[in-house]
């Protein structure tokens, strides 16, 4: 049986301190060179990521968490049913998820990770607190990853803001 | 004494940034004046004081989301000259062209699919809920592939070259810090095929819509100009390097061959009490008549011919209404990006297939010049970088031109010919807002970039009185 196609989606601003968190955690995902992962760092989620969404089985967003469980936490995500949330400066996981069924007729499963931050003020680099909640989370995420853990092991609904 | 009434449209929805439109009215409802406000302020120019100049080319594209790639190549190549160099190794200047066709072809991609092209499938008065990306998605979704693929493409040039999508590092002064190597080249030859079919079957979409209501697209916002490109010395087009050249309105020459340093010689600026932004003008002209526009008409006016076959083919479908002289048609931006898309997906194209890519000599170096000027065609147009460093290597000063700025005095007179056009009475209907904003979209401003106000404004509709008392307010959120 083939290895399922995971897509890594971390998303945020490194400089604005712990919202980098995302980019983060995709590069250190990267750094792994783990067969069938693919990776993607950036400000923001565009568009165009629903084309790569598509092409996978298995989606995990990252983004930094103002508030919430620490060290992070887990959401399931569902596409959206109304696309018209979208605007050029803002995508959310369930648009991206939308457009890949509704452009490309493939929905895979996905999950949203919300690493715990707390400093996002002007400047780059990682709280210390965040940066020990984001190695935690690249414990659970590597585990996933080679198939120890589920996607989503969590049952709350809603994402992190 | 005549008695003046303003509306205030406040901000002009999808645009890079944010916009305030203005129409002053006089006492017997005509227009007056009309204004296109900026209302944001950057600050770059100031806070590059004092930074090493090598840090310049990765400092400046934190200007823009949109196209930091242009804003980056431009200060490397004006720091090129401060570090002494006037011409790159052949596989520096090359790694470099491919990123900006990169940039070119991605910018190009959301304006035209995701910003313009729902304004030509739906029209102008259609519902704003379907008059938009989303609409495309739902309605014409073999669109939406294209859009999505397009863009991502061109991120993905930009990718390989620069290691990030957004604010990549490739260019320093005098060269670049990577090539492209073999494994990232084949996986872009692999996808290139698909994207230069794709932008032809755009080309052919937005002529198919522009034709079929091309009595009222010709006439919408038009207005007649001079216009400013970048142009290779042979006459081609070439959107990362070559000399100035202006046109009159009638397509004579009014300069040509310039170079960034004589700058300061052929454009002026002028500032007006009410706009963050300036308004250059060609200085021959003076600052009433010298105003003009850059941008892909002005590129595809402005230049003698194109140097890929696909759009070369599309430009003399263009011009040729003209007869030769340039196309004014303010709409007809949109035609025009789409053949400086298809001609950056040809570029890039050609470029895969050259082994300079691949090279090792990446950097050269030369003698420390106290000032740098350089400038690039970005994708909405003219943009200008200057640079003056002190001995100890730190930036005194520095100068912005960008595109948008340069069609600041465009974008307001064709703002006022569509409120001449449109406006009745003393009602902001939708037909005129929609209207305005299509008018205003047509140029693709990026304000965030234009200017030197922080803020997220609502939509405001405001009707003023000439002594400032508030007639009527209307919002849209």
């Amino acid at each position: 049986m083939p290895d399922a196609r995971i897509l890594v989606l971390g998303y945020g601003n490194p400089g604005r301190r712990d919202d980098g968190l995302g980019p983060a955690a995709a590069e250190a995902i990267e750094a792994l060179s783990l067969r069938g992962v693919r990776t993607s760092a950036n400000y923001q989620l565009m568009i165009e990521d629903a084309y790569d969404v598509a092409e996978s089985d298995v989606v995990i967003f990252i983004d930094a968490s103002k508030s919430g469980t620490e060290p992070y936490s887990i959401w399931p995500v569902q596409p959206a049913t109304n696309l018209s949330a979208f605007a050029s400066h803002v995508v959310a996981p369930e648009l991206v998820l939308g457009l890949s069924g509704s452009v490309y007729g493939h929905v895979p499963r996905a999950s949203l990770i919300g690493i715990r931050g707390y400093a996002f003020d002007f400047e780059e680099g990682l709280s210390a607190r965040a940066q020990a909640n984001l190695s935690s989370a690249l414990v659970h995420i590597r585990n996933v990853m080679i198939g120890r853990r589920k996607v989503i092991e969590s049952s709350e609904s809603g994402a992190p803001r | 004494m005549i008695e003046t009434r303003k509306i205030v449209i406040d901000p002009v929805t999808r645009i890079e940034g944010h916009g305030k439109v203005t129409i002053r009215l006089n006492e017997d409802g005509s227009v007056a004046e009309t204004r296109f406000h900026v209302v944001e302020f950057r600050g770059f120019e100031r806070f590059i004081r004092g930074r090493p100049y090598w840090e310049v080319a990765m400092i400046v594209q934190r200007l823009c989301g949109i196209c930091p790639v242009s804003h980056h190549l431009c200060a490397a190549k004006a720091m090129d000259k401060i570090a002494g160099v006037d011409r790159l190794t052949v596989t520096a200047d090359k790694v470099r062209r491919i990123m900006h066709y990169g940039q070119v072809l991605q910018s190009n991609a959301v304006h035209f699919f995701h910003l313009a092209s729902p304004d030509l499938l739906f029209g102008f008065e259609g519902p704003a809920e379907k008059r938009s990306f989303v609409g495309t998605i739902e309605n014409y979704p073999e669109v939406a592939k294209w859009a999505i693929f397009v863009r991502k493409f061109g991120q993905s040039v930009i990718k390989a070259v620069g290691g990030k999508k957004i604010h990549p590092s490739l260019a320093i002064p005098g060269g670049v810090n990577k090539n492209l190597s073999i494994a990232e080249r084949d996986v872009l030859r692999g996808e290139v095929d698909r994207v230069v079919a794709w932008c032809g079957d755009a080309l052919e979409l937005c002529k198919r819509l522009i034709h079929e209501d091309a009595v009222r697209l010709e006439d919408f916002g038009t207005i007649e100009s001079s216009y400013v490109s970048v142009v290779r010395a042979d006459g081609a087009i070439d959107v990362y390097d070559g000399g100035r050249r202006a046109i009159g309105p009638n397509g004579a020459k009014i300069f040509d061959g310039v170079t960034p340093e004589m700058y300061d010689d052929v454009i002026g600026d002028e500032v007006r009490s009410w706009s963050y932004m300036k308004f250059p003008y060609i200085r021959s002209l003076g600052k009433e008549q010298g105003w003009f526009r850059v941008g892909p008409l002005a590129q595809v006016n402005c230049c003698d011919f194109i140097d890929t076959p696909q759009a070369e083919n599309a430009r003399l479908d263009f011009k040729r209404p003209g007869d030769g002289n340039p196309i004014h048609a303010t709409l007809y931006q949109h035609w025009a990006r789409v053949i400086c898309m298809l001609h950056a997906a040809e570029k890039v194209k050609e470029l895969l297939y050259d082994d300079d890519l691949q090279g090792d000599e990446l950097t050269i170096s030369g003698e420390r010049r106290p000032e740098g000027a350089a400038w690039i065609e970005a994708p909405r147009g003219m943009l200008y970088h200057r640079y003056r460093v002190d001995e100890d290597d730190l930036v005194t000063n520095a100068k912005l031109a960008v595109a948008t700025t340069n069609n600041n005095e465009a974008i307001n007179r064709s703002v006022k010919k569509v409120a001449i056009d449109y406006l009745t009475g003393h009602e902001i209907t939708d037909v005129l807002l929609n209207n305005i904003e299509v008018a205003v979209r047509a140029y693709d401003p990026c304000l965030s970039c234009a200017t030197h106000a922080l803020g997220d404004m609502p939509l405001l509709v405001m009707l003023e009185a000439s002594d400032g008392t508030t007639i009527a307010t209307r919002a849209r959120a």
